[in-house]
């Protein structure tokens, strides 16, 4: 499968989830720039990093969101192309409309960095599937604005419609229910606050997180 | 032609930064500090020729993030 990850300037994580989606689907991933207008052709899975893409200036993700290649990301969001946004990622997200909510500043007003037990609450979705129900994984978070929040109507509807992909199992920002991660409405875009990508083999401390890119691979493939 | 952007949380939306001013302020001895809320001020300055829409566009698309802030728009000039 072809993958893409979109770099942003500041984006600092680009490099980290590259080598997790090469090691399960064994090729490089394009690197594209954010100027780019255009995915390259036969790309199956688009990925944006974590970091401070352009300084967290106005909000974290805002300018990102507004980007030329993010037209091209909900162009092919809406054809049913997985989208995977971690932290950074996740914020550009949902600035750029295609998940619901926003992520502010942690409620301790601290930058949080360790792992963090999380609960996955779907493992249907295309991101979750190597995950059964109810499991408990550690993932590591680095980030200060990771706070979920939406309006109660629209976190009853995420909750209904089983689109809260991943918990937080522990006090870690003050998110909304305990948001860590959440699937938009036909499933095939992800945003989630933990680095996945940091713990895809054992000297990470764990591999929890390599299960979610061999889920995606199985879908594509 | 010169504005202002005012962009607040909505009501509702939990505002720790307010949070941390409040208690410092406490902290300093001052009392009666029913709240505090941090907001965002944006100066501007657009061609005169530069309609309410736009500047209304200007807000929603970037300004401001609607899912958690108002914003409000102030004209320092009168537009001609």
């Amino acid at each position: 499968m072809k993958t893409a990850v979109i770099v942003f300037p500041g984006s600092n994580c680009d490099r980290d989830i590259a080598v997790a989606l090469e090691a399960v689907t064994g090729r490089k991933p394009a690197m594209v720039w954010h100027r780019d207008s255009e995915l390259p052709d036969g790309t199956g899975l688009v990925a944006l990093p974590g970091g401070f893409s352009y300084g967290d200036y106005l909000r974290s993700g805002a300018m990102a969101a507004r980007s030329p290649i993010m037209r091209a990301v909900s162009d092919a969001a809406a054809k049913g192309m997985p989208v995977l946004g971690v932290c950074n990622g996740f914020q550009v997200l949902t600035e750029a409309g295609l998940l619901p909510g926003a992520l502010m500043r942690n409620a301790g007003l601290n930058f949080v960095c360790r792992d963090v037990a999380l609960t996955v609450e779907n493992a249907q979705s295309a991101f979750t599937s190597r995950y059964a129900a109810g499991e408990r994984i550690m993932i590591p978070v680095a980030h200060h604005d990771g706070n979920y929040f939406a309006d109660s109507d629209t976190l009853d509807r995420l909750e209904g419609e089983g689109r809260v992909a991943f918990r937080y199992a522990e006090d870690v920002n003050g998110s909304a229910r305990s948001i860590a991660g959440v699937l938009n409405d036909a499933g095939n875009v992800l945003g989630m606050m933990p680095h996945p990508e940091r713990r895809i083999e054992p000297a990470h401390g764990g591999d929890e997180g390599r299960r979610l890119f061999e889920g995606l691979l199985e879908l594509v493939a | 032609m010169k504005l202002r952007i005012h962009v607040t949380l909505k009501p509702g939306v939990l505002d720790p930064q307010g949070k941390a001013i409040e208690h410092a302020l406490a902290g300093l001895g001052f009392s009666g500090i029913n709240g505090a809320r941090v907001g965002r001020l944006i100066e501007l300055d657009v061609a005169d020729s530069t309609d309410d829409s736009a500047i209304d566009a200007m807000c929603r698309q970037l300004l401001a993030n609607t899912v958690i802030e108002n914003y409000r728009i102030e004209h320092l000039e009168p537009a001609k």
